[in-house]
C-alpha cells in the first residue's frame, strides 16, 4: 500500500498535477483515475479505520463492532448503501457520520461535544474520518438506496430540496447556483446537476473521497461544510439538520446510482 | 470605513424586507420544520455571520423552486427587477473606467467574504469562475455567457456603458434571479474595482477585445 501511495505520489510529481490545460480537469482527473486503478490513497485511511473499528477506545474501553449502522448490529456490509435512513433507538434519520457519533457516544462514552469541538481531520472527527472510509469501501459497487419508507425520511427530503435552492448571504447563492444546471463548469471544474438522478449519483456516489490537492480524506460533512463556506455561508455544524437534510435530498435522488466511493478528486 | 457592515446593512434594507412568516404562500416544505432546521444548523465564523442567512426579497423570491422549476410570477420578477435597479448608483463624474490591467487581477480572483477572510482582505470578482474573458485563460466556467470581444461588440455608447455599469453594479436588475452576485449594491467590489472591470470589457487595448 505503500508503494502505491509513494507510486502516486511520484506520478503528481511528474506530471505536475493539478494541471488544468485541458478542456475540462475531469479529463485529466480521469486518466489519473484509470492510472491507479485500486492504488486511492483513500486505502491508507481505510486501512486505519478498520482498526479503529476493532479498537477498545473511549471511557468505556468498547470497540465499535456493535455498533448498528441499518443493517444490524456490527453489519458493515452494505450499510453506506442504504443511508442515510431513519433510525429507531435515535428517533432520527441519520447519515453514515452522525450514526457513528451516536455508537461512539452510546458503546463508547464519547462526550459528543468533544466531537463536535474537534475540527475537521482532528482529534475524534480523524477517527471518524478513516472509519468512514473503512465502511464506505464496503459499499463499493452497490447500488445506493436510501430507504426513504418513513415519514421522517420524506419530510427530510422536503426539507433538503429546500435547504438545496435556498439562496442567501452576500453573494446570493445557493448550492444550485453551481449544481443547478446540466454541463455546467466553475473554471473547469465540472459540476454535477444534483437534481437529476445521474447528476446526484455522481456527487452522492463519489463522496467521500482523497483530495489529491490536499492530501486529506473529505467525508461528506466535510465536502458540505465547504460548500456552504464557498456559498459565503455561515458554517454548518457537523452532522446538522441541514446537513442531514441535503444529503437525504441527494440520496434519494441518486437511487439506483452505484456506490463508487471511496472517492478520487482533484 | 466598514464596508462589510455597511454591506450587511443594505442586505437588509434592498427591496421589501422578508420575515419567515410569510414563506407560507411561496413554500410546500412545511415552514415551521424549515425555519427550525436553518436556525439550529448554522453557527458563525469569523465575518460569516449567521445575519447572512436572512434572506431579503430577491433571495426569498428566487429560492421558490417546486419540483426543480423556479416558481415565478411576471409581476414579482418585474418588482424584484425595479427594486434592484433602484440600489444602482453610476460613479461620481461619470468615471467609468480604470485600468483593464487591474480589472484582469480582480476577474481572476475569487477569493474574499468566506469565513476563512478577514474582515479587510479584498475581494475578488470571480469572473472567470463563471465567463470566458481573455481568451488567452483557458480555465473559466461556463455558468454565464463569455465576455470575449465584449466591448468590441457592443461599441462604448453612453447607453452601453451605462447597462455595463448597472449589471455588475446589481445583475439582478435585470434578471431577477441572475446568479451573478450583486457586487456594487452588497459592496463586494469597490468603485474603484468595479471601473478597472469596466476597462477590461472596454479598453480597445484590452486582451478582451483583441
Amino acid at each position: 500500500m505503500l508503494i502505491k501511495f509513494v507510486t502516486l505520489t511520484l506520478l503528481m510529481a511528474m506530471s505536475g498535477l493539478p494541471i488544468v490545460r485541458a478542456q475540462s480537469s475531469s479529463d485529466e482527473i480521469a486518466k489519473y483515475r484509470e492510472m491507479l486503478a485500486d492504488g486511492n490513497p483513500a486505502e491508507l485511511f481505510e486501512g486505519a479505520g478498520e482498526e479503529l473499528w476493532a479498537k477498545p477506545m473511549g471511557p468505556k474501553g468498547k470497540s465499535l463492532q456493535t455498533c448498528d449502522l441499518g443493517l444490524g448490529a456490527g453489519v458493515v456490509d452494505g450499510a453506506f448503501a442504504q443511508l442515510p435512513r431513519y433510525f429507531k433507538d435515535t428517533q432520527r434519520v441519520q447519515d453514515l457520520e452522525s450514526r457513528l457519533v451516536t455508537c461512539m457516544q452510546v458503546i463508547q462514552g464519547v462526550d459528543v461535544n468533544d466531537i463536535m469541538a474537534d475540527e475537521f481531520g482532528r482529534g475524534h472527527r480523524k477517527d471518524i474520518e478513516a472509519i468512514v472510509a473503512y465502511v464506505v469501501t464496503h459499499s463499493k459497487g452497490l447500488k445506493i438506496n436510501p430507504p426513504m419508507n418513513h415519514p421522517k425520511e420524506k419530510a427530510l427530503y422536503e426539507l433538503g430540496e429546500r435547504a438545496f435552492y435556498f439562496r442567501a448571504g452576500p453573494m446570493d447563492f445557493s448550492c444550485a447556483t453551481c449544481h443547478g444546471v446540466q454541463g455546467q463548469r466553475i473554471r473547469l471544474q465540472d459540476l454535477p446537476l444534483i437534481a437529476s438522478n445521474q447528476g446526484a449519483a455522481l456527487a452522492w456516489g463519489s463522496w467521500p473521497a482523497y483530495r489529491v490537492s490536499s492530501g486529506e480524506f473529505w467525508t461528506m460533512q466535510r465536502r458540505l461544510a465547504d460548500c456552504y463556506r464557498q456559498q459565503r455561508f455561515p458554517s454548518p455544524k457537523y452532522t446538522s439538520d441541514v446537513t442531514i437534510a441535503l444529503s437525504v435530498f441527494m440520496a434519494a435522488k441518486a437511487k439506483g446510482g452505484v456506490v463508487q466511493t471511496p472517492g478520487l478528486k482533484r | 470605513m466598514n464596508f462589510k457592515i455597511m454591506h450587511m446593512t443594505k442586505l437588509f434594507a434592498i427591496g421589501l424586507i422578508t420575515s419567515w412568516a410569510s414563506w407560507s404562500s411561496l413554500s410546500y416544505a412545511d415552514d415551521a420544520a424549515f425555519k427550525a432546521m436553518m436556525g439550529s444548523s448554522f453557527q458563525p465564523i469569523g465575518i460569516a455571520t449567521l445575519e447572512r442567512l436572512k434572506q431579503d426579497e430577491t433571495q426569498l423570491a428566487c429560492s421558490n423552486f417546486k419540483k426543480d422549476q423556479l416558481q415565478l410570477t411576471d409581476s414579482l420578477k418585474s418588482r424584484i427587477e425595479k427594486n434592484n435597479l433602484q440600489t444602482v448608483i453610476l460613479p461620481a463624474d461619470q468615471q467609468y473606467f480604470g485600468d483593464w490591467k487591474e480589472g484582469e487581477k480582480i476577474a481572476q480572483s475569487g477569493k474574499g467574504s468566506t469565513w476563512s477572510d478577514k474582515i479587510d482582505d479584498v475581494n475578488g470578482g470571480s469572473c472567470y469562475n463563471c465567463h470566458q474573458i481573455d481568451k488567452k485563460e483557458i480555465s473559466f466556467g461556463n455558468i454565464g455567457p463569455s465576455l470575449y470581444n465584449y466591448g468590441k461588440l457592443r461599441g462604448n455608447s453612453p447607453a452601453v456603458v451605462q447597462y455595463t455599469w448597472s449589471k455588475l453594479y446589481n445583475a439582478k436588475a435585470f434578471n431577477a434571479c441572475s446568479n451573478m452576485p450583486r457586487f456594487g449594491t452588497f459592496h463586494l467590489l469597490t468603485d474603484n474595482q468595479l471601473r478597472d472591470l469596466m476597462s477590461l470589457l472596454f479598453d480597445p487595448l484590452s486582451p478582451v477585445n483583441q
